[in-house]
């Protein structure tokens, strides 16, 4: 039965994407609500099911479907296994995918293309439900190219715009530099322990000595194709660009569920990165830079959906920080209180979107608090989540990994960088929301007249996750409060011989205290600035200075576009003008013109004369007969 | 009583060879379809006859199954032959094989 259930979990996606994908344009809206909200939601019911047998002490439920690639001594099965890890990253796909289902049915509503988005986004449901729920490296790496393919398709679903489809082409392209990091790690794991089965390599691993090479050469390759799925430093370029999609997919994919895969792909391998320090040191420092670096740039993004990528980056920087110290359930507490509320945001964002007829630069909001006033006070639960305002969820997980950076052997640069970075993400956040709902209207009277909440099927999402991102926190309380970590305790069997980092209560207090103060005092400077001496952002060509050069991304994309991609395409332009036009297309030409010259030359002999044919037969004959009598 | 004895198969094999030569010939040089389709004849008649003899000789009558089979088909071929030369006749208006000289590129 249990493993009946895990069958089903990432079936009923499937077969809401096969049948929604064939209907047409014309299909019933009710019919594909029901069979893709319906299909992700009774995923959901039997994700918390097998929960809650976890929770009550059951041993990982595994089901195998087939035998799928035996090849000499590699034995590879189709086959999935729900552990504490991949059930609480069940709840979080279905979960939060099914609020995000619903809430697509409002936002969506006028889309001509209805059956072909709710397809997709079922789709990306089984996918990323493969990938956490493989019970081998393969099975993970087909969800994780199923998503990117997802990914791909989501941001350009309006495939009419040409910049969107530049964006997916973006995405696809930087995740598979990613990917072959990723490709390069499976293979060194089959060399090295000669399977890809989790269980096996784990095993292994765990008796492995430390500071191996190979180990981490292995972690740093898998390290290559997480930067690249949760868009850190240096393949974080794409993520901004895909805001192109339809917001609910920058909810889902692009901050709640996808770009997290990273993550659960190195706490799923935590045994190996125990194993190198070296390379969690890498993955610290990297998730420290990126959280920096993204947290400036959202100080001066003007569009609302691009302070929250840059925050998404942002964000998946700390993860990494605390995959990095070793802290592996504190990074996954991170993933889970950060579903929560960034998702909550990008969907407050897509209700103001709405609502403002489709403008997204926040220098033509201010002032909507009091037509929207759900998507007002979720989003502002979900600015103080992410600012780390107690007692809502982000203080709890973000305050759980500047403790445990600090407490890492050298980490307190790290911990000073990400202390900042906290700071900024209040600065950043607490200006997007005294811009968007605070202040006077700056839209044109045609959006005024528009300005309305949005229907039921978007605000309850909102308030279910509002509920969610205020509370989450709760399941993992600080050490100060004498209450059972119960994420931890939850985790204990997936994590293997990770080191303890405990903050001493006296600094956690502290952390607390410091913490209070700085986003109370954020908090006022932004009102001030923002609210009481309306400072509206100039327009992009007015920045001068340093400014301009934040505003303009450090102008990353332009360095990547010089060093790499117009390199590229000097090379493919020289390949294209004279390797195809001469080397390729020269050898089929001169096959073509020797074919044709020699059959010239052989088409004379058939002339139709029957008394020729018998001729040349007789002679055939008779060479054949001296052949054979006065040769051989 | 064996025939062989008192002729020698060397007279069957020369008989044979001049048939079958007569015949290679007629094909070659005559222009004339039914000839060449009466020569060919005569080359598997110089045949029937060399399996003949040497069944005979041999004193093994599988040759002379053999030549039925040849007769068989010969008489098969022939109308077939026969056929295409009706329809060429009336096609054509003659049995000359230098006249078709239309299957070439």
């Amino acid at each position: 039965m249990d493993s009946l259930i895990v069958l089903l979990i990432p079936l009923l996606p499937l077969i809401g994407f096969i049948i929604s994908g064939t209907l047409n344009k014309q299909a019933n809206h009710t019919l594909i609500n029901g069979l893709t909200c319906g299909s992700v939601f009774v995923s959901f019911l039997l994700s918390v099911i097998l929960f809650y047998q976890l929770q009550s002490g059951s041993a990982p439920i595994s089901y195998k479907l087939l035998n799928w690639i035996y090849v000499g001594a590699l034995k590879l099965d189709l086959s999935f296994t729900v552990d504490a890890l991949s059930s609480i990253m069940l709840l979080i796909i279905t979960g939060i995918g099914f609020l995000i289902h619903v809430y697509s049915t409002g936002y969506m509503h006028d889309e001509p293309d209805y059956a072909r988005f709710f397809s997709y986004l079922n789709l990306f449901v089984f996918f990323m439900l493969l990938l956490v729920m493989g019970n081998n490296f393969v099975v993970m790496f087909v969800g994780w190219e199923g998503v990117g393919l997802c990914s791909y398709l989501l941001i350009g679903f309006w495939f009419k715009n040409n910049a969107y489809n530049d964006a997916a082409k973006k995405a696809f392209v930087m995740n598979r530099i990613g990917d072959l990091g990723f490709l390069i790690g499976m293979f060194l794991i089959l060399n090295k322990f000669g399977s890809l089965n989790y269980q096996t390599v784990f095993d292994l691993a765990s008796h492995a000595a430390t500071n191996d090479p190979t180990i981490t050469v292995i972690c740093i390759c898998l390290f290559i194709g997480a930067l690249g799925k949760s868009a850190q430093i240096p393949l974080y370029t794409w993520l901004p660009d895909a805001m192109a999609g339809p917001t609910p997919v920058s909810a889902l994919i692009h901050a709640a569920t996808m770009v997290t895969a990273g993550i659960y792909m190195i706490v799923r391998t935590n045994v190996l990165y125990t194993l190198s320090p070296d390379a969690g040191f890498l993955v610290a420092v990297m998730g420290v830079a990126t959280a920096l670096f993204a947290a400036t740039i959202g100080l001066k993004q003007n569009d609302i959906k691009k302070v929250l990528a840059y925050s998404t980056v942002s964000q998946l920087g700390y993860m990494f920080a605390a995959l990095g110290v070793g802290a592996y359930e504190t990074g996954m507490f991170h993933v889970i209180t950060h579903a929560f509320f960034k998702a909550l945001l990008f969907l407050c964002a897509g209700s103001v979107i709405h609502a403002m007829s489709g403008e997204q630069d926040i220098r033509s909001m201010g002032g909507l608090r009091k037509k929207l006033p759900i998507t007002h006070i979720t989003f502002f639960i979900g600015t103080l989540a992410i600012s780390g305002f107690p007692p809502f969820s982000g203080f709890f997980s973000k305050d759980e990994i500047l403790a445990k950076v600090h407490e890492y052997n050298g980490g307190f640069m790290l911990f000073t960088i990400l202390a900042i970075t906290s700071v900024i993400t209040a600065f950043y956040m607490f200006r997007l929301y005294w811009l968007t709902f605070w202040g006077n209207f700056r839209g044109n009277s045609h959006q005024a007249s528009h300005l309305h909440e949005s229907p039921k099927s978007i605000t309850i999402p909102l308030i279910l996750l509002a509920v969610f991102a205020a509370s989450a926190g709760l399941i993992g309380l600080p050490h100060l409060f004498h209450a059972p970590h119960l994420l931890n305790n939850f985790l204990a069997p997936v994590i293997i011989n990770a080191p303890t980092l405990e903050a001493s209560a006296s600094f956690e207090i502290a952390l607390i205290v410091v913490s209070l103060i700085v986003l109370a005092l954020v908090t006022y400077i932004t009102y001030q600035i923002y609210v009481a001496k309306a400072r509206i952002p100039v327009a992009d060509a007015d920045e001068k200075g340093i400014s301009k050069w934040v505003a303009n991304k450090y102008y990353i994309d332009e360095l990547y576009n010089a060093l790499i991609t117009q390199p590229l395409q000097a090379v493919s332009t020289f390949a294209n003008n004279y390797i195809e036009k001469y080397v390729i297309d020269g050898t089929v030409n001169s096959f073509r013109w020797l074919t044709n010259t020699g059959s010239l030359l052989i088409r004379q002999i058939q002339t139709g004369s029957i008394g020729l044919y018998i001729f040349g037969i007789v002679i055939g004959i008779i060479c054949m007969f001296v052949f054979k009598f006065y040769l051989a | 009583m064996n025939i062989i004895s008192e002729v020698g198969i060397n007279s069957y094999l020369w008989l044979a060879a001049i048939l079958f030569s007569i015949g290679v010939m007629g094909v070659l040089f005559r222009r004339n379809a039914i000839i060449i389709l009466m020569c060919i004849e005569l080359m598997l008649n110089a045949v029937n006859i060399l399996f003949v003899a040497f069944s005979v000789m041999h004193n093994n009558p599988a040759g002379q199954i053999m030549v039925f089979f040849i007769m068989a088909v010969a008489a098969a071929e022939v109308a077939v032959g026969l056929a295409i030369l009706i329809l060429m006749y009336r096609n054509m208006g003659s049995v000359d094989i230098d006249t078709m000289k239309k299957l070439k590129w």
